[in-house]
């Protein structure tokens, strides 16, 4: 048996000689089941054009990171599906509206992976979020298929699969009958018309748990997003500093407006369950590359979007300000490392080491 | 059309008056690049790069006559260094990295004579006349300038001998 | 606590969710059968080598003296069994380098005949220094793995006047229980031994912190301790490094060291429950430290479980003694999270030795590492708070400085950050091989300034020198103008005699 043990031994490695178990795809997997609920929730009230769609801009950003690998010689195969192209891709078709245009998927999957993501270096260089990067950018692009809202349906009355084809692929308009507005568009679109919410909203606030109302498969079904939030944080995918610090920050403010000027701002709990707020909180804004590592760092982050968001719903040209505020905070995301860091054991916020107290034993 | 000639030619004229007043008044003293590789060179004086001293290698380095890899003592960590110093692109064809050396006498072909030590730099050879010499290892640059002295060949360089205590992991290679 | 260290969260650290010490940890101590050669390594200890008192062909027995230590911080070495020196010279150390070192190795006889050994009755009648000259003769060293020579930390204590003795059962590496081994099996010599060190440093009050998850352990400790007032069992939550001193000891006191200071600074002394059980039979017995407790355990191993072995025993004895089941995929001496891979069996133990594992593939991680997703993971692991992730980053970039600016220095290679890291990236090396290369630049400017000198001197020497040499030549020139004067003069003062004696005449 000795001489087997001096013979067979490979070349030594550094320690630790254990490892947890995971990987990139893991957690990336984990994200997806988080997210299966609601996205299968949007499916049903939005009918199969959601589906095509959301098929399209996975497909697409898969094709964008697989043309970058290939021209800059990097491992197609291993890096390709390590989970992280089909999340972005994925976490984009949840930002759509769910009736847009094949063209609308195409083109955001490709910005994404490619301008998003791989320009920048691949998996863990990126500064922006991909998804709300390609989002933004289609938006400001095409502003009208941006936020040509759908009612949400019934299976019964859904679009057959012939049909859901045409409308991803076909080209021809949303039929008025089934257009709508999202409640926060409608909010602005009344403000702006000098018409006070108190007025709008008479008959109460069109806000739905379930999920049935007008807006993208993200924004949709809120309890199913929140409760796929939970699941992550159960999972230890992510912690509680981010999407609660953004929430509470787009809560308390809306809080305080809409006390002092109900006519003009709308109450925090239409803005904490209406929009992307929870998306963005739970699956935008928790991208491990584009947020701070540390706890404190995670804590500014979620503030400050969640604080521009609001700024942005109440006083900006857009309805929705989610995908915004997330992409202005990512700019900040270095400064936010650089400037709070954890402090290490035995020296203070400054780096310098602990001055014992005199008198001290 | 005229004043505005004018007045664009005197605020030419004043500000680059201004400029060459404060390039003579704020001018720095001798070349602080030259300074900084003198530092960072052995300082030995060895002459083994076939300048006189390290102060004019170091000059000759900054002006651009000699390459990163002049000195033979400071081995490739120096030329990089160097490099990285003054922002230039290091050519290493030809320089094989033999990490620190130092010099060995060969007691076998040793004659004793002494030569080597006359001309040792940081009189790392100790030894009487007619008698082996030896090289003390924290002293000796490995600038193999002892080499070229000994009438017979005796002196070799070697890689300094790794210990426990110098030992480290190499950089990983990460994706 | 800050407003913003409760936001960061207290919590550091990782804790493996099989620690694998069962069932190792539960079989009975065994003790080695003597091999037939001992090299007993003459550093084994933090500090300058000892220096070898024997010579080849001699006859040692079991404890007496074969190195001593050279200078303050050092340690002796003993013969841990009778024999023959065969050899004075080097042989390949426990590390991953495969690099050697120098060992004293002995041809044993198996008689395990022992010098007679001078015991004391009552240690505490003993003068302080008297106690930490016994400790400094036996050779103890930290036997938790930092094998810092234990009597010039009691005396840094007494001078220090610390108040309280920590004493580190926490054992928190995965696979390990020798201390557990010692805390179950000897409990009241380690109770012994921490009173002695009481004496020895002036200490007024001890705490020993163990792990909850050594149950067994906890409860022999409470027993043996319960007579004495001024040591408590403090049981602590398992949770890896719990074993590292500066965290137990923020764990037990509260207190917390300044970055690059020693616990001593804030009134606390940490030593291991092994060393103190060391210290009693050092103290009490007049025995010398030639034998440990070490735990043998890893998936490849046939019969896992603690073994007492004499220092110096090749892992490939102690391998044989307790039976492989399989070929080992690696060795590693210590924990998995910061042992040693051995780079093959013929390597001695050492007194630090805690452990020895024989892993199997399937234990240790072979996956390739994957870019770095800024997960966070490692921040969140790092029980001294530094940013793991940023520090390789910069390091990658060849950024030494950066990284060093980040408190890289403050790093304990504890591996909290890479056992998490989800991208399997190799976090410690990275980190090892940037503090070495700080330390060999430093080391290289230490040369290159002591080279200037040398060659400075060298210079002046030779002016000097020639100055002499023109000041001889003129003095000998001036003497000999002097003497052709004299010469002169003498001759014509002689002439100008003969001219007068003639003119007289």
């Amino acid at each position: 048996m000795n001489t087997s043990i001096s013979s067979a031994l490979p070349a030594v490695a550094a320690s630790p000689h254990a490892q947890a178990q995971g990987s990139i795809t893991a957690v990336m997997a984990k994200v997806m089941l988080a997210l299966a609920p609601a996205t299968l929730c949007g499916f049903w009230f939005f009918g199969l054009p959601a589906l095509s769609l959301w098929i399209v801009t996975i497909a697409a950003a898969l094709a964008g990171e697989a043309i970058c690998l290939r021209l800059m010689n990097k491992p197609v195969n291993s890096t390709l599906f390590d989970g992280s192209a089909i999340l972005t891709g994925w976490l984009l078709a949840m930002s759509l509206p769910p009736w847009a245009p094949w063209w609308i998927g195409v083109l955001g999957g490709l910005f994404a992976t490619v301008i998003g993501k791989q320009v920048f270096g691949g998996v863990g260089q990126n500064l922006f979020n991909p998804a709300m990067i390609a989002r933004v950018a289609l938006l400001v692009s095409f502003p009208v298929q941006m936020t040509a809202w759908v009612m949400p349906m019934t299976a019964a009355h859904a679009p057959g699969l012939l049909d859901a084809l045409q409308v991803t692929f076909g080209g021809g308009a949303i039929p008025d009958a089934m257009s709508s507005a999202s409640l926060l568009g409608q909010a602005k679109s009344e403000l702006s018309r000098g018409v006070n919410l108190l007025h709008v909203f008479a008959n109460g606030l069109p806000t739905s748990f379930s999920g049935a109302r007008p807006g993208s498969m993200g924004e949709t079904a809120v309890l199913l997003i929140a409760a796929g939030g939970v699941a992550m944080m159960l999972m230890r995918i992510i912690t509680w500093h981010i999407p609660l610090a953004m929430l509470a920050a787009i809560a308390v403010p809306a809080a305080i407006a809409h006390g002092i000027n109900p006519a003009r701002y709308l109450d925090a709990g239409t803005h904490v369950l209406s929009g992307a707020a929870m998306l963005g909180a739970f699956f935008i804004a928790t991208d491990y590359v584009s947020s701070p590592t540390s706890r404190a760092g995670q804590i500014v982050f979620g503030l400050g979007c969640g604080f521009l968001t609001w700024v942005i719903r109440s006083y900006g040209g857009y309805p929705e300000g989610v995908a915004f505020a997330v992409l202005l905070m990512n700019a900040l995301t270095p400064a936010i490392d650089r400037l709070v860091k954890p402090r290490v054991y035995g020296r203070d916020f400054k780096g310098l080491p602990i001055v014992l107290k005199s008198g001290g034993k | 059309m005229i004043a505005a000639i004018l007045s664009l030619t005197a605020l030419g004229l004043i500000l680059g008056l201004g400029l060459g007043y404060a390039a003579k008044v704020f001018a720095v003293e001798g070349n602080s690049l030259v300074s900084e590789l003198v530092e960072m060179m052995p300082g030995t004086n060895c002459g083994q790069c076939g300048l006189a001293g390290c102060g004019a290698a170091a000059e000759a380095v900054v002006e651009g006559n000699a390459a990163a890899t002049v000195c033979p003592g400071g081995g490739v960590a120096l030329a990089q260094a160097i490099a990285a110093k003054l922002g230039i692109t290091l050519s290493l064809d030809g320089v094989a990295d033999k990490g620190p050396m130092v010099a060995e006498v060969a007691e076998e072909i040793c004659i004793g004579c002494g030569k080597c030590m006359k001309h040792c730099a940081t009189d790392a050879i100790v030894g009487a006349a007619k008698q082996i010499h030896g090289v003390l290892h924290e002293a000796c640059t490995g600038c193999g300038g002892c080499m070229d002295d000994c009438p017979t060949g005796a002196i070799i360089l070697r890689p300094l001998p790794q210990t426990l205590r110098d030992w480290n992991w190499s950089k990983p290679a990460l994706a | 606590m800050g407003m913003l260290e409760m936001l960061n969260g207290a919590r550091w650290g990782v804790h493996p969710h099989d620690d694998h010490k069962r069932p190792a940890a539960d079989v009975p101590l065994r003790v080695m059968s003597l091999p037939a050669k001992l090299c007993v390594p003459l550093l084994q200890h933090v500090g300058a080598p000892a220096k070898p008192l024997v010579a080849v062909g001699d006859r040692v027995l079991r404890g007496e003296l074969i190195a001593s230590a050279q200078g303050n911080v050092s340690a002796p070495v003993h013969a841990p069994s009778s024999g023959i020196v065969t050899a004075i010279g080097e042989v390949t150390a426990p590390h991953p380098s495969g690099l050697p070192f120098a060992a004293i190795t002995i041809t044993l006889d198996g008689k395990d005949e022992a010098i007679p050994l001078i015991e004391v009755a009552d240690p505490f009648s003993l003068e302080p220094a008297e106690v930490s000259q016994r400790i400094a003769d036996a050779g103890i060293v930290g036997l938790g793995g930092a094998t810092f020579p234990s009597a010039p930390k009691a005396q840094l204590g007494r001078k220090l006047a610390v108040q309280t003795l920590v004493i580190n059962g926490g054992e928190c590496e995965p696979y390990l229980s020798s201390d557990d081994s010692v805390m179950r099996e000897r409990a009241d010599d380690v109770i012994d031994g921490v009173r002695i060190l009481m004496h020895a440093t002036g200490a007024p009050q001890a705490l020993v912190g163990i792990e909850d998850n050594k149950p067994e352990a906890i409860a022999a400790m409470r027993k043996a301790a319960a007579p004495f007032a001024t040591i408590k069992i403090c049981p602590v939550p398992a949770r890896y490094p719990m074993g590292s001193d500066r965290q137990l000891v923020q764990v037990l006191t509260g207190k917390e060291v300044p970055s690059g200071a020693r616990t001593a600074s804030v009134g606390v002394l940490v030593n291991n429950v092994s060393t103190c059980a060391a210290i009693h039979r050092a103290v009490r017995l007049g025995e010398p430290l030639t034998q440990r407790i070490v735990t043998v355990n890893g998936g490849a191993v046939a019969m896992p479980g603690n073994v007492l072995v004499p220092i110096g025993t090749l892992v490939e004895d102690l391998l044989a003694f307790v039976g492989l089941k399989e070929t080992p995929a690696r060795l590693v001496m210590g924990g998995p999270m910061m042992g040693a891979a051995l780079p093959h069996a013929q390597v001695p133990t050492v007194k630090g030795c805690g452990g020895i594992l024989a892993l199997t593939a399937a234990e240790i991680t072979v996956e390739e590492p994957s870019p770095c997703i800024r997960c966070g993971s490692c921040v969140k692991a790092c029980p001294m708070g530094l940013v793991p992730l940023e520090m390789a980053a910069h390091i990658n970039a060849g950024d030494y400085d950066k990284a060093d600016a980040l408190a890289l220095d403050d790093c304990l290679a504890c591996g909290c950050c890479a056992y998490v890291c989800p991208s399997h990236i190799p976090l410690v090396q990275s980190f090892s091989h940037a503090k070495g290369e700080i330390w060999k630049r430093a080391q290289k400017k230490k040369r290159n300034e002591f080279t200037k000198g040398l060659a400075q001197a060298r210079v002046e020497r030779l002016e000097r020198e020639a100055r002499e040499r023109a000041e001889v030549a003129a003095k000998r020139k001036a003497a000999r103008a002097a003497q052709l004067a004299a010469e002169a003069a003498a001759a014509a003062a002689a002439i100008e005699a003969t001219g007068s004696q003639e003119s007289s005449i």
